[in-house]
């Protein structure tokens, strides 16, 4: 891992800290009130600051899950170079690309 | 004079592996992986919210089995593990170092227990 993928897994791992703090009390709220589709979108839909929230957080977790795949795949399965990067690369953009897909299910 | 040992000074013997932080460091990873496979299958349960309300409904339904309850507990055991291990390794590699790691590490796996059972004492 380079320089530049330490300090954004770090970056990345500062920024979640607090949204996943954020979403435990998310997961315990609606798990506690057994809400149902009609609730959980009747708070999501149109809202700007869950839209924010939850986009920047699959942002980050992308980034940090993609960094994290190439690292291991590197140590434990010898990947190196472009296949590395192919991985991760491949890895992040489709996990940002559903999640952000389901960001937008959920809010627009 | 002493023979030279035959294993030598760099071999590792494989104590380390019962060292509580090299035991935290394979949490840190394996729950990380965990969550990697996890997140794909939890955006694609959410996307199903654009074809309407029913199929989101339907999935939460499905949600209410036993069994997924304690697949929800073992996620939120995860994601908490893993974010009480990051902000530990967080604190080590930009604080003053601390004395007392290993019980760090070890409250931190209590911590992440408590609020999975939380979690699913509120579920149930």
């Amino acid at each position: 891992m380079n320089v530049r993928l330490y300090i954004l897994q770090r970056a990345t791992a500062a920024i979640m800290a607090p949204l996943v703090l954020g979403h435990l009390v998310v997961i315990f709220y609606a798990t506690s009130r057994g809400l149902s589709a009609a609730d959980i979108l009747g708070r999501t839909r149109g809202s700007v600051g869950w839209g924010l929230f939850y986009g920047l957080f699959v942002l980050a977790a992308a980034t940090h899950g993609a960094i994290g795949v190439r690292v291991v795949a590197a140590e434990w399965l010898g990947l190196r170079g472009q296949q590395a990067s192919l991985l991760m690369w491949g890895f992040g953009l489709v996990l940002a690309g559903l999640g952000l897909r389901a960001v937008a299910a959920v809010v627009l | 004079m002493d023979r030279p040992s035959q294993r030598g000074p760099r071999q590792h013997t494989g104590g380390h592996r019962r060292d509580p932080l090299w035991i935290a460091a394979l949490v840190h990873r394996l729950s990380g992986l965990a969550l990697a496979c996890f997140l794909p299958l939890h955006f694609l349960a959410l996307g199903l919210a654009i074809d309407g309300e029913a199929r989101l409904d339907g999935l939460l339904k499905w949600t209410a089995n036993p069994v997924v309850k304690l697949a929800e507990t073992l996620l939120v055991l995860l994601l908490a593990v893993h974010m009480l291990g990051g902000i530990r390794l967080l604190v080590i590699e930009n604080a003053p170092w601390r004395e007392g790691q290993k019980r760090l590490a070890t409250g931190a796996l209590v911590v992440a227990a408590a609020v999975a059972l939380a979690f699913l004492a509120r579920a149930v």
